[in-house]
């Protein structure tokens, strides 16, 4: 599936729920799916760190694809990193890089990747795709 | 035994507690980061700019006059607020972030020299850090904590071991804005003053909750903000002693800070304007004035009273819920309840009661090392004012048991 046939998917399968409550926890569910990070990338370098929770992410460039794990302190984050990797893990660099993420404002979630929101996941977005413009130079090459 | 405000007179005059977000009433919880203003707030500011915005101390014309008088009533109002002898002890400021800065450059270029110390405490905010640790490194100083218990208390034992001559000042936090507690300042501004250290106040979680009279006190230096006393942002103040601030190089340079100005040398203005360098938060200081005049309606031992019920209740309802564990348990605490909930981590909990439309903040509240000192990531905190009621509480209570189920 392509990125935004991903974000369609995820979008469609929100507009099950009315509820914020609701909401949160099928997030907190699609957190539990989450490609955990090997304890061995749960380093420093790898960590974003936000003013409340922090996010640990590393990249992998494998047959032209990037493939994203990543963990969290708080399980409403992960459920968060959980669907951006869903949706651009396992693209090419030039799919991320070019890639725009518009699920996040339609499931009305938008806050999370204001400035004020301190969960990390706006650095985390930035960072999966500066790793993916890192990646596109190999790319290129093959 | 209550307070004798009439609570539910009282939300009246508070817009915002009208408001309502994802469809719910608000439960406003998060007083300890800023409080609501009173709507005689909000005229005030809308009276400033609407009838005689004009700058002050410079235009010969009515409306700077009166804007300047207005201004120079609210410094008289804080004056009055805290005890000070004199109106020009009284430094408008952006707030108690500002007035920190402003000592730790001031008083740290005259007198801090390689070697010597300043003295904080382990509870301190970021903002009573910060500053000095930069003065400290700039002039080859040394910062140095007081430290505190598992409780959040301090540990006044080794206060003595902590003050010698080489400390130039003690700058400690009244209230915890994290923990709650009230710290012992009469009993450290005492020990400090026998070895003639003066004493600086962060007073930002204090001067809303309870009388402080700074002469009583014989506080040198005190900062506090007007957002967390029902003013405007943008204000705050600098108290100091008279003989001390005079004492003191100018923090700015700029307008209003001169008496004279010539290529070769300025003369300083007096007190208070040698600290004021530029135009000043006019229409903010007259709604702190405002907002001082509100407190002083309604009584600072009435609201003392009726926030000390509201957290001795929050304190028992929240003692109920299963896995709950207090950070900081102070037995002299104001109305701050910072807790953590087993297996949840903070900032989770806090996600569930925003959008249950219950404001708590949740995170280290800018104070990383208490956070360090006690190994957690942060704290979910819920700060009440005098306009809350038990009936939020018991909202706080439910919607906490609510997230629990979802989060566990």
């Amino acid at each position: 599936m392509t990125i935004n046939e991903l974000q369609d998917e995820i979008i469609e399968e929100f507009e099950l729920f009315s509820d914020w409550m609701d909401k949160y926890e099928n997030i907190i569910e699609i957190g539990k799916e989450l490609p955990l990070i090997d304890p061995k990338y749960k380093v420093r370098d790898n960590l974003i760190k936000g003013c409340q929770s922090n996010v640990w992410l590393h990249q992998e460039f494998t047959d032209g694809k990037v493939i994203y794990t990543a963990d969290s302190d708080a399980i409403i984050t992960k459920g968060l990193i959980s669907m951006m990797i869903k949706v651009l893990s396992g693209h090419t660099p030039t799919e991320i890089v070019e890639s725009e993420l518009y699920f996040i404002d339609t499931i009305g979630l938008q806050n999370h990747l204001s400035p004020n929101r301190s969960n990390g996941l706006l650095s985390m977005l930035k960072q999966m795709k500066i790793s993916a413009a890192g990646f596109q130079s190999k790319e290129i090459k093959n | 035994m209550g307070s004798g405000l009439d609570i539910a007179k009282i939300r009246k005059d508070f817009p915002l507690l009208e408001t309502q977000v994802y469809g719910k009433d608000i439960v406003y919880l998060d007083n300890g980061a800023t409080t609501q203003k009173p709507l005689a707030v909000l005229q005030a500011l809308d009276a400033y700019y609407t009838g005689y915005n004009s700058n002050v101390h410079r235009g010969v014309h009515l409306l700077s006059q009166q804007a300047t008088a207005a201004y120079e009533l609210s410094r008289k109002k804080v004056q009055a607020y805290i005890n000070a002898a004199h109106d020009h002890e009284v430094i408008f400021t952006k707030g108690t972030t500002d007035s920190i800065n402003l000592i730790a450059s001031s008083f740290g270029r005259k007198y801090l020299n390689a070697g010597d110390s300043i003295l904080i405490s382990a509870m301190e905010h970021h903002s009573n850090i910060v500053p000095w640790q930069m003065i400290c490194e700039e002039r080859g100083a040394v910062l140095k904590v007081i430290p505190m218990d598992e409780n959040g208390v301090l540990d006044m034992d080794l206060l003595p071991s902590l003050l010698d001559e080489r400390v130039k000042l003690v700058s400690v936090t009244y209230v915890s804005n994290s923990l709650g507690t009230v710290n012992p300042v009469r009993e450290i501004i005492r020990q400090a003053h026998a070895l003639n250290i003066p004493v600086m106040i962060d007073a930002a979680q204090a001067i809303q909750h309870f009388p402080i009279d700074v002469q009583e006190l014989d506080v040198d230096f005190m900062a506090f903000s007007g957002h967390k006393l029902y003013g405007p942002t943008g204000i705050g103040v600098l108290y100091g002693k008279e003989k001390l601030l005079n004492d003191l190089p100018p923090y700015q340079g700029g307008g209003d800070m001169i008496k004279t100005v010539t290529f070769e040398k300025t003369i300083y203005n007096e007190l208070p304007y040698k600290f004021e360098a530029g135009t000043p938060d006019i229409s903010g200081a007259i709604g702190l004035g405002i907002a001082i005049d509100y407190v002083n309606s309604l009584g600072l031992s009435e609201i003392q009273a009726a926030e000390h019920e509201l957290v001795t209740y929050a304190l028992a309802q929240l003692a109920e819920v299963e896995g709950i564990r207090f950070i900081g348990n102070a037995a002299e605490r104001s109305s701050v309840v910072s807790f953590l909930l087993e297996g949840i981590h903070p900032y989770d909990l806090g996600e569930l009661l925003d959008k249950q439309g219950i404001a708590i903040r949740t995170g280290h509240h800018c104070t990383e090392p208490v956070m360090d000192f006690f190994d957690i990531p942060g704290t979910c905190r819920a700060s009440f004012a005098f306009y809350n009621t038990k009936e939020e509480i018991d909202v706080l209570v439910k919607g906490i048991k609510r997230a629990a189920a979802i989060l566990i």
